[in-house]
């Protein structure tokens, strides 16, 4: 257990973190402004990862080339979501509003395994390959690309949440929809909104690691628990706690596996999850 | 005053007429007589998954249509009323009557154990505790040595049929009549706790849990209350599907599977009373059973599908389930949305 | 006898002091308005009392006991009841059912706790409507069954939080009677009121709140005439 080894597990689990952390964000912007969680979350992500696979596999597209597409799509997904699904929803109680979008995970993924099939997939040779080595410290070329984008793209998020004139109504609408509503903001588009930019987040995260990560329809299970955990320890609502939490998250996963055990790695950031719960449920930065 | 309170002993909404009484007689008698018509096997084991998916619906109910919260990894205690009668019996020959009532213990105490931490917050952090528990004892028990990790446990078969080792080779009819029991003691069971001074506490937390504050509920032990009891309803029918199949491991007990079939059936019927939960199984399991005979191995997937667009379809056009279609006086709950 | 005793209350969220040293007495079957413009800190004091925010400082004395720290369960058990400003029915249950809830603080027979349901919906004249779903009712009876159902806990305290509040105004006599009747059966009340006039006639004492402090405490007649309550909330009348 050289410090080599442990470094090398914190730099990964650094950059998977960042990963999460925008996935997460996704997840918290839809909370935010509508109080609904999307337990289609992890679902979303597998739809993007294949979308990324298929515009790799029938069309040879790379997935750097494709994430702007898939992106799109993923978008688009958001949007039909809110005005399909969301929009009936958003008055009634709280366990309809849960099993409503467990239900769409359900269909989801048992719709792409029966189309799919449970088969893994993977896009051979990317573009992205291969490993740069900095101080002995191996890291993933896809890895490392993967984590940029995905904090970049939280960078963009967060300045568009904070900075422009859409954003600025996001946020007005999550802390008073009828207020305002009262001064112009038309909540039904602040929502619809929400959700393209929601899946958008995870169009990129999805694009972004079907260059290295197997692509099957399950993938998305544990990658929407995790986030679950990172917004709840960010704080339901607050984007900017889920980069912090999401590296917490990512760090404690490969951290875990590897002082203790790689198998439970699930269970560690359980661990985490119930420490919020006791200790902090409004999170690092959350207001519940 | 006299009269008002003269009158009030057949108010129409928890007043259950003589006519339903009777039906349900007839009913259960039906129920009762129903092997001796010589049934095929198939029919017998319908009707055993539709009495042991009944007996799930309503522990499921009492969490979530009662009390409020929404469970989505119930299966766990499914789980774990399996894998502890079985391996007590499989380790230690104690017969499976006794590793019934043990495992309900193990499931009261997980209820607790998980709802202390996690039902004093608002429903979606007990929902996503559940899905995060459902999934970890999944993991957990397929690596697990002691209880046999993936290939899990293997129940000897006994020579001939035993009361003892609960096992019938010959027919299913014992085991017909041993969850046809368990599913009349349920039903019977969440009646009483749906007219009992709890189960008003627990709706009155379910609508307004501040409100329910100011009027002497401790909303929080009664919520790990309702869970606990939920899990001890839920618990025996592990233990007595692993008797019927004699093979207990993760994907057949733990699987997520069972818990989104739990949750649909309830919400389908109508959640909140004790009839929504039957209507949901009389539809849902012979309709699963069928597709399972007929399309087999992607049966699977494609129920699933099936499942989740009607999941969604209720939220969005019929909340209180199908229930909400018969007419209200005969029934507790009416329309919510 | 003293039954209510509030000395040197404080709460802050953040940087806000909703309440800010607040002390005050009430004796036993006596009526206390509160009054003070939006954003006094009247209902602050009121989850302070019931146990739904936790007190930064300050004592609470109930029946010569220390009620700090409890939870709202057992302040209610031990005999403080509320209403709620913003109202909380249990929509989905009946009125009968939401009385019987209270009921079951005391009784737990529930044939007998359906009898003291009944008589306490009686006493609120709402007794016509005991089958009917409580999101059906109107405001003015969903603020009877607030009151029922308060009632049913049978508390020596009772706080009622803007009772009259949207109420229109033929209902609001009908609502004035049954707190006089209230006050009548022997129970202490404390209530939030913007009605001036309503205050004014039923109170025994009136607490004035402004800016999260106590600014005036009286009889009615002295409360009218105090400048400060005047200048921060009933303003005075200007001959031009």
């Amino acid at each position: 257990m050289t410090l080599e080894i442990i470094l090398q597990a914190v730099v990964s689990g650094l950059l998977m973190g960042l990963i999460y952390a925008l996935i997460a964000a996704g997840l918290s912007l839809i909370f935010g402004l509508m109080n609904i969680v999307n337990f289609a979350h992890g679902e979303h992500l597998m739809l993007s990862m294949f979308s990324s696979f298929w515009l790799w596999s029938l069309l040879g597209l790379d997935p750097i080339f494709s994430i702007p597409i898939t992106v799109l799509m993923m978008a688009i997904c958001g949007v039909l979501t809110h005005y399909l699904l969301i929009r009936y929803i958003l008055k009634a109680r709280m366990l309809v509003q849960i099993c409503a979008t467990f239900g769409l995970s359900i269909f989801i993924r048992a719709l792409a395994q029966f189309i799919w099939t449970p088969d893994f997939r993977s896009v051979d040779k990317p573009l992205l390959e291969g490993r740069i080595e900095i101080a002995n410290i191996f890291i993933g070329q896809p890895q490392l690309f993967a984590s940029l984008v995905c904090l970049f793209a939280f960078v963009i998020l967060y300045l568009f949440v904070t900075k422009t004139e859409t954003g600025l109504g996001l946020q007005a609408t999550a802390q008073d929809r009828e207020a305002a509503e009262i001064v112009g903001i038309p909540s039904n588009r602040m929502f619809a909104i929400g959700w393209a930019i929601g899946l958008g987040c995870v169009g990129v995260a999805g694009g972004m690691m079907s260059n290295y990560f197997f692509i099957f329809t399950d993938v998305g299970v544990n990658f929407a628990l995790f986030a679950f955990v990172a917004v709840a320890l960010g704080g339901f609502g607050s984007v900017i706690g889920c980069l912090y939490a999401g590296i917490i998250i990512g760090l404690v996963e490969s951290l875990g596996g590897l002082l203790i055990d790689p198998s439970f790695k699930l269970l560690y950031v359980f661990a985490i999850y119930l420490l919020v719960v006791i200790y902090r449920p409004q999170g690092l930065f959350g207001r519940y | 005053m006299d009269s008002i309170l003269s009158n009030a002993k057949l108010e129409p909404v928890w007043h259950i007429n003589n006519k339903i009484i009777f039906l349900l007689a007839c009913l259960a008698l039906f129920l009762i007589i129903f092997p001796l018509f010589g049934p095929s096997s198939f029919y017998l084991h319908l009707m055993i998954m539709i009495f042991m998916y009944a007996v799930m619906a309503q522990s499921w109910n009492i969490i979530a249509g009662l009390s409020g919260q929404i469970s989505l990894g119930h299966a766990v205690f499914f789980g774990i009323g399996a894998y502890t009668s079985s391996f007590l019996f499989v380790e230690y020959g104690i017969t499976p009557w006794i590793g019934i009532f043990i495992g309900m213990i193990f499931s009261a105490l997980v209820a607790v154990l998980i709802g202390i931490p996690m039902l004093r917050l608002s429903g979606h952090y007990f929902a996503i505790a559940t899905l995060l528990i459902g999934i970890s004892f999944q993991l957990v028990f397929q690596i697990w040595e002691l209880v046999g990790a993936a290939s899990g446990l293997w129940i000897p078969l006994t020579e001939g049929s035993s009361w003892f080792a609960f096992q019938f080779h010959d027919s299913k009819a014992p085991y017909y009549y041993i969850f046809l029991i368990f599913f009349i003691l349920t039903f019977l069971f969440a009646w009483r706790l749906s007219r009992s001074k709890i189960g008003f506490r627990l709706r009155a937390i379910r609508d307004d849990y501040q409100a329910a504050s100011s009027l002497g509920i401790n909303v929080a032990k009664y919520k790990i209350i309702a869970y606990a009891i939920s899990a001890i309803v839920m618990a025996p029918m592990g233990s007595l599907f692993a008797q019927y199949i004699l093979i207990v491991d993760p994907d057949r007990m733990f699987s997520m599977e069972i818990s989104i079939i739990v949750l649909l059936m309830t919400v389908l019927g109508g959640i909140g009373n004790i009839w929504g939960p039957l209507i949901g199984v009389a539809i849902l399991i012979p309709v699963s059973e069928y597709s399972r005979m007929y399309l087999g191995g992607t049966g699977g997937a494609v129920d699933q599908i099936f499942y989740g667009l009607i999941l969604m379809l209720i939220c969005i056009f019929r909340p209180a389930g199908l229930i909400s279609f018969f007419p209200k006086h005969i029934l507790e709950r009416k329309k919510q949305r | 006898m003293k039954i209510l005793s509030i000395e040197n209350l404080s709460k802050s969220f953040g940087g806000i002091k909703a309440n800010h040293d607040i002390s005050f007495d009430i004796n036993e079957g006596e009526i206390l308005g509160i009054i003070g413009p939006n954003g006094a800190g009247k209902s602050t004091l009121f989850d302070l009392i019931t146990g739904y925010t936790k007190v930064d400082a300050g004592k609470i004395i109930f029946n010569n006991k220390n009620i700090l720290g409890l939870g709202p369960d057992k302040i209610s058990n031990l005999g403080i009841g509320r209403t709620f400003q913003k109202l909380k029915p249990f929509a989905d249950q009946t009125l009968l059912e939401n009385v019987m809830i209270g009921s079951f603080v005391k009784e737990s027979n529930i044939k007998k706790a359906r009898d003291k349901a009944l008589e306490i919906i009686d006493f609120v004249d709402l007794i016509e409507k005991r089958h009917h779903f409580a999101g059906e009712l109107s405001t003015g009876q969903r603020k009877r069954l607030e009151l029922a159902r308060a009632m049913a806990i049978e508390p020596k305290l009772l706080l009622m939080d803007e009772v009259t509040g949207g109420v229109d105004q033929k209902t609001i006599p009908g609502l004035v009677e049954l707190i006089k009747k209230l006050k009548a059966s022997g129970i202490t009340i404390v209530t939030i009121e913007h009605n001036i006039n309503i205050i004014m006639e039923i109170s025994d004492n009136i607490l004035a709140l402004d800016q999260g402090q106590n600014i005036a405490f009286g009889k009615a007649k002295e409360i009218q005439n105090n400048q400060k309550v005047i200048d921060s909330y009933l303003g005075s009348v200007d001959v031009a």
